[in-house]
């Protein structure tokens, strides 16, 4: 017998599926992400944290997950909607199915319905607060009956009110060393991805990962050649430590910055952030390079765009919506999206030479 | 272009298309695709540029082989240079490029001994493929499997070679094929459109395979490797517009490598492009004249075309293939034989599968004749049987085939009965979403639909406007081509110029039809009559004020009866009209009752039957099944035993389960008339001559418009019959009527109340737009008053393609089965001219060695009608190929001229078309479509 699974809203309305994952209750704000592949990448995100995610394409799972593809060690949504759950995968690398995966990791899913209604849903009314569920198979929920009771807590949730890089942040400070040391790079971790770890140590970068809400004195005292602050979660607003301290390294070292950290210089830069409707989530947005006049396409997730860029400061632009996409000037250089890619194209990579030149 | 306001000059030989159309350039030329016509156009019409890589390898061919002219005139090669269409094309140089830029090859070495070619192998690995250099067209290519047949083979291969040296490359056969569809513009910007999997291994075509879209078994990783490495080679090249990379993964490893790349707009990009909604063709036009992807708008999202489509639904691709008609159970393989294709969209794989198995109009009997996991085409049906008592392990083994697509196929095998249901694989009424690019992230513009049982909203809302229903023709087959497509593109912009919301439902990923831009509604669907209602249902019975089903061809007609049944309008000639044309006791009582001459037939159920029927008829007999298309298992029989041998076949095809007997016209010349009607009156626009003998499918004779050898006489009988069965069926619509004239006396063999095959042609030939007039008819905004006869400044001759070389096993002889898959048109001030023309456009070869075969005394009737005419045509009969006739002895002579390439005519009409070409060695007038009307 099928498990029950089901997205509440706030108004105690549901759309009821079949659960797959782990049979809990998780809460948070529904997104939706429009890449046909990279799952695993995107659930392993810690910018995901808080966020229930939807994915438009109907069918995941199909290569199933591995040891690899993991952009940190846990999962990090609160839960999963597809329209099908591939229980059957078929990869070379697949070390379990995807539904197995997110029960491991203690998530729930939920498969069989109209992730496309969704998505418009989404994009016509804007990201908001969800809960998703799954039941055991036995007692028969009454659903309805619940999902009154969740919408209680919805209600309740509020995503911009929440630290949730305080969450995904590590605690310690650690190193990673590159065979051949060239530089050194100061990584304050909001939620970083593996793969831009990954991408400074294979340029011959070694890589000092620090917390976020490490100050700018403690930075410098690595002496680095650059500091870089990551992708991650949540308001960037309430990030008010973090833009004091990269303001403050504006002019001793030379800043990077990767999605939040865009919205991290931006603010630095005395720009202001806004909160989109539904986001840039996928591997399809293409961005164009004002200076070169150029079009990259990109990886994107976010829900929070840079305002007030200083004239002449902006860098790249969303070329659908015509949204910040990277700030440059003297003292940093930033991109909205993700030239570390996973999920997501590879085009856009060359930007970590682009850093390393400038060190 | 035309929005760019750029004037457009149009060079293609093929009537049936709805290019060639006056209303699509500005200049349209029906001529041969010869570098010299080619050079003679651009003489004339002084172009400021040629954009080449939008017509297939035809084409690119013409580009390369005018590459010094165009230079010469000054002439802009638009998009892609030619330079790098040779870059692409030379396997060598190509292989260079990829070696430079890091990409892989499949691993190989050059060896100039048996020693080297051993060692080589064993480092590869087998199998492999050993290819001899300098040799065209992969000939001597041999591929080794087996340790103990490379000593032979390589032997035989080092002695094949120019050089001395033997190329061993790793074969990749039954790894998985992957193919991306890339863009870049002139400012290097580049984009993939779309990526696909093929079901089938390399090995098969990716023109023979089964194909989805997205890519289903790759991770992100594997992908995105992929998706970089085609826009790495793409650079390399340099394209400026569309083009294909091929890939080969190993399964088992994720190793990939290039297998090939096609720097034009392809059969892959029409497909990614329907598959998508994202116009490559139209994208790498505006690249060509100058523009950035970024300047470009995406017209579905009203957006940047710089973007790559995202997809939430599945997209399936299955190739149709002749073999039912040509009695063949072939297997398929490097080489395309397929005559067209399906597309299908769907929530899941299941049912994007479900979907184009019914849009593929095939019949499936319950059991599988010689069932096979040997590529064919009925081995996707084989798979889906097998898995009921195969594990999917034991069919991997076997195929090769993606475990997960095995899988997703057991899923369909598990049914409650036992039977595969392609029609319902879930019991729910469907809903209809929106193929927008952006899988819902952007509210979408334009409405380009499919069905899913899948999803709880419906996109697709009704208007209140006055609106009709066309059906499309579906997968082009022999029989219905791409000239049904042309009648349904022509409907549909006459019906929106006449503020009709146009709904159009078809399946075909190659057509013009399925362009979303076309219509006001495109409904990507099977074309099935559950599948249409569920359409007409969901725009709401009310609103609808019809359906036309007279352009789609038989299948669209098929409908006709059942739409009708229940409750739907079908518009122009009522459905009982339909029947009574096509249903053949009430056709002959018809006939009889105008006092018209139909040839002495009957009907027969069974084998006992047929031949009790036969004796009150006289033989030859031509023996066909009933409602279907092309003349299927259609014969000629002489006497009871040849009626015995054929009569299974012909009963076991026919979908009206009899078959009919009709007496057989032996020497009498066809004719086809195209015949408009408005309900009262009856417009006869073209009396076509068959050149080639009675006989022969009309689908497969050269014809000539205006008729040549009918008396007034002939000709006033012709219009009045035509009339008379116009004006008796109150046809609205069309009408082609399938005429015999044999010593003065007009016999009706056929009424077809729908489009014709010849429509387009005629349209072309006498400068009336026959299907806008149809279609405008049948909503009754167009009458046939006043319509004049129609006079031609030209001659103008249809022309026959036949796909024979790719089929070495088929009997090329003609017969009453349609065999050909294409055609070609030309305009000639006089007959031969026009013949000449639409011979050598069609790639007859009147020069080299004389091929004369008597067959049956018909050289004799040559000779002496050649001698009628004059001597110096008689010399010519000895410098040409000429086979006659249809009896059975002239097979081999036939086979041996297709064999080399010769033109076989199988009339003396067409014999002395050509003798007097030969003779005249005649330079040709090179006729504007624009210019060549009264």
């Amino acid at each position: 017998m099928d498990r029950k699974g089901a997205i509440v809203f706030s108004d105690g309305s549901c759309v009821v599926g079949k659960g797959f994952g782990a049979s809990t209750e998780r809460t948070g704000e529904l997104v939706f992400n429009t890449s046909m592949a990279g799952y695993q990448e995107a659930v392993t995100d810690p910018s995901y944290a808080g966020q229930i995610l939807v994915f438009s394409y109907p069918l995941i799972g199909n290569y199933g997950v591995n040891t690899d593809d993991m952009e940190s060690p846990r999962v990090w949504v609160e839960g999963v909607v597809v329209t099908e759950n591939c229980v059957e995968p078929s990869h070379y690398k697949c070390s379990s199915n995807f539904s197995d995966f997110l029960q491991k990791h203690g998530i729930p899913g939920v498969s069989g319905v109209d992730t496309r209604a969704l998505v418009c849903k989404i994009r016509d009314e804007g990201v908001k607060p969800a809960a998703i569920k799954v039941w055991d198979e036995l007692p028969e929920p009454d659903v309805g009956k619940e999902a009154k009771e969740m919408a209680k807590k919805i209600r309740e949730f509020s995503y911009s009110a929440q630290n949730f890089v305080e969450v995904v942040s590590p605690k310690k400070h650690e190193e990673f060393i590159p065979k051949k040391r060239d530089k050194t790079v100061v990584l304050v971790d909001c939620g970083c991805k593996k793969s831009i770890i990954e991408n400074l140590v294979a340029r011959n970068c070694a890589v000092v990962r620090v917390p976020y809400n490490t100050n700018s004195k403690e930075i410098m005292k690595y002496d680095p050649d650059g500091v870089m602050f990551s992708n991650g979660p949540g308001d960037p607003k309430i990030l008010k430590d973090t833009v004091k301290c990269c303001r403050e390294l504006f002019g001793k070292t030379f800043v990077f910055g990767v999605c939040l950290g865009n919205q991290v210089i931006g603010q630095a830069l005395g720009g202001k952030t806004v909160k989109l409707k539904f986001g840039h989530r996928g591997g399809n947005h293409a961005v164009k390079d004002l200076e070169t006049g150029k079009v990259y396409i990109t990886s994107q997730n976010h829900g929070y765009a840079v305002t007030g860029v200083p004239k002449g400061k902006e860098w790249f632009v969303n070329c659908l919506d015509g949204s910040n996409e990277g700030i440059k000037c003297e003292e940093a250089m930033s991109v909205q999206f993700h030239p570390e890619a996973h999920l997501g194209p590879l085009d856009t990579q060359y930007l970590f030479e682009e850093f390393m030149k400038r060190l | 272009m035309k929005e760019e306001g750029i004037t457009t000059v149009l060079v293609n030989s093929n009537p049936a298309t709805i290019q060639t159309d006056l209303d699509t350039a500005d200049r349209v030329y029906i001529e041969p695709l010869e570098a010299g016509v080619v050079k003679d156009i651009i003489g004339r019409e002084k172009p400021d540029g040629i954009i080449a890589t939008m017509s297939g390898q035809t084409g690119l061919n013409l580009a390369v082989a005018l590459k010094e002219f165009l230079a010469e005139k000054k002439v802009r090669v638009l998009g892609t240079s030619i330079e790098t269409i040779q870059l692409a094309e030379d396997r060598e140089k190509f292989r260079d490029l990829l070696l430079r830029i890091g990409e892989p090859a499949p691993p190989s070495e050059r060896v100039r001994n048996i020693g080297e070619l051993k060692k080589a192998a064993k480092k590869i690995g087998l199998p492999v493929l050993l290819r001899p250099d300098y040799r065209m067209g992969g000939e001597g290519t041999v591929f080794v499997e087996k340790e103990e047949e490379l000593e032979e083979q390589g032997r035989y291969c080092l002695r094949l070679s120019g050089s001395g040296m033997v190329l061993v490359e790793k074969s990749v056969l039954g790894t998985a094929e992957i193919e991306y569809e890339v863009i870049r513009d002139s400012n290097d910007n580049c984009i993939t459109v779309c990526s696909m999997e093929n079901i089938d291994p390399v090995g098969v075509h990716t023109g023979e395979s089964i194909v989805v879209a997205p890519v289903q078994t790759l991770s992100d990783v594997d992908h995105q490797r992929l998706r970089s490495a085609s826009i790495k080679i793409v650079r390399a090249l340099g394209v400026e517009g569309a083009c294909n990379v091929q890939f080969s993964l190993d399964q088992d490893t994720g190793a990939y490598w290039v297998i090939e790349v096609n720097p034009r707009a392809s059969r892959s990009s029409a497909l990614a492009s329907k598959a998508t909604g994202y116009p490559i063709a139209r994208i790498a036009t505006k690249i060509a004249v100058g523009y950035d992807l970024a300047g470009i708008e995406n017209r579905l999202t009203g957006k940047s075309a710089a973007f790559e489509p995202a997809l939430d639904y599945v997209v399936l691709k299955i190739p149709r293939w002749p073999f039912d008609k040509f009695g063949l159970n072939e297997c398929i393989g490097t080489s395309m034989k397929s005559t067209g294709e399906t597309m299908s969209i769907g929530k899941t794989f299941e049912e994007a599968v479900c979907k184009a198995v019914r849009s593929l109009e095939i019949k499936r009997s319950g059991v599988l004749a010689n069932p096979s996991f040997l590529p064919t085409e009925k081995r996707l049906f084989h798979v889906i049987d097998s898995l009921r008592s195969m594990s999917v392990e034991e069919v991997y083994a076997a195929t090769k085939i993606n475990r997960w697509f095995l899988n997703k196929l057991k899923n369909l095998s598990a049914t409650r009965t036992g039977l595969v249901d392609f029609a319902v694989l879930v019991d729910k009424k469907p809903v209809f979403n929106i193929v927008d690019t952006c899988a819902g992230e952007f509210e979408a513009k334009t409405p380009y639909y499919y069905s899913t049982v899948f999803a709880e909203l419906n996109e697709s809302r009704p208007s209140k406007k006055r609106k009709v229903v066309i059906l499309g023709g579906g997968p082009i087959r022999i029989g219905q081509g791409i000239e049904f497509d042309y009648c349904t593109v022509k409907a549909i912009q006459a019906l929106r110029e006449n503020g009709y919301e146009t709904i159009v439902v078809n399946n075909n990923p190659e057509t013009v039809s399925t362009d979303f831009d076309v219509s006001d509604k495109l409904y990507f669907e099977p074309l099935t009559t559950k599948d249409v209602m569920n359409i007409i249902e969901n725009e709401g019975t009310e609103n609808v004020e019809g359906v036309l089903v007279q352009f789609g061809g038989q299948t669209a007609l098929n409908l006709a009866r059942s739409l009708h049944a229940l409750g739907v309008r079908v518009l122009g000639t009522s459905v009982d009209a339909l029947e009574r044309a096509g249903e053949r006791k009430q056709f002959k009582e018809l006939m009889d009752l105008l006092g018209i001459p139909t040839v002495k037939s009957d009907v027969a159920r069974t084998q006992q039957e047929a031949l009790r029927v036969a004796k009150s008829l006289k033989f030859p007999l031509l023996l066909r099944p009933s409602h279907v298309l092309g003349g299927r298992a259609m014969f000629v029989v002489h006497d009871m035993k040849d009626l015995e041998h054929r009569i299974e076949e012909s009963l076991s095809i026919s979908e009206g389960s009899h078959v009919i007997l009709d007496e057989f016209l032996e020497g009498a010349t066809e004719i086809d008339v195209d015949c408009l009607g408005d309900g009262k009156r009856c417009f006869v626009a073209g009396i076509m001559e068959q050149i080639d003998e009675a006989g022969i499918h009309s689908g497969d004779s050269y014809c000539i418009l205006p008729a040549q050898n009918l008396s007034p006489e002939v000709l006033r009988t012709i219009l009045d019959y035509s009339e008379k069965i116009v004006t008796s069926l109150n046809i609205k619509g069309f009408c082609n009527i399938q005429m015999a004239v044999k010593d003065g006396k007009v016999i009706v063999i056929e009424v077809n109340p729908r489009a014709s095959r010849t429509i387009p042609y005629v349209s072309k030939a006498i400068g009336v737009p026959l299907a806008k007039l149809a279609a405008l008819i049948q909503v009754d905004a167009f009458d046939l008053k006043g319509m004049k006869e129609p006079s031609l400044k030209y001659c103008a001759v249809k022309a026959p393609v036949f796909p024979f070389h790719r089929f070495p096993s088929f009997d090329p002889v003609l017969n009453a089965e349609m065999k050909s898959t294409g055609e070609t048109m030309a305009f000639g001030k006089t007959p031969e001219e026009a013949y000449w023309k639409a011979a050598k456009a069609a790639g007859q070869d009147f020069s080299g060695p004389v091929l004369v075969g008597d067959c049956g005394g018909h050289t004799r009737k040559i000779r002496e009608a050649f001698e009628k005419a004059g001597a110096e045509l008689a010399e010519n009969l000895e410098k040409a190929a000429f086979v006659v006739s249809t009896a059975p002895g002239e097979a081999i002579l036939r086979k041996q001229a297709v064999a080399e390439g010769k033109t076989c005519v199988t009339s003396i009409f067409g014999a002395l078309m050509i003798a007097k070409c030969i003779g005249a060695k005649p330079s040709f007038e090179i006729v504007a479509l624009n210019d060549a009307y009264c």
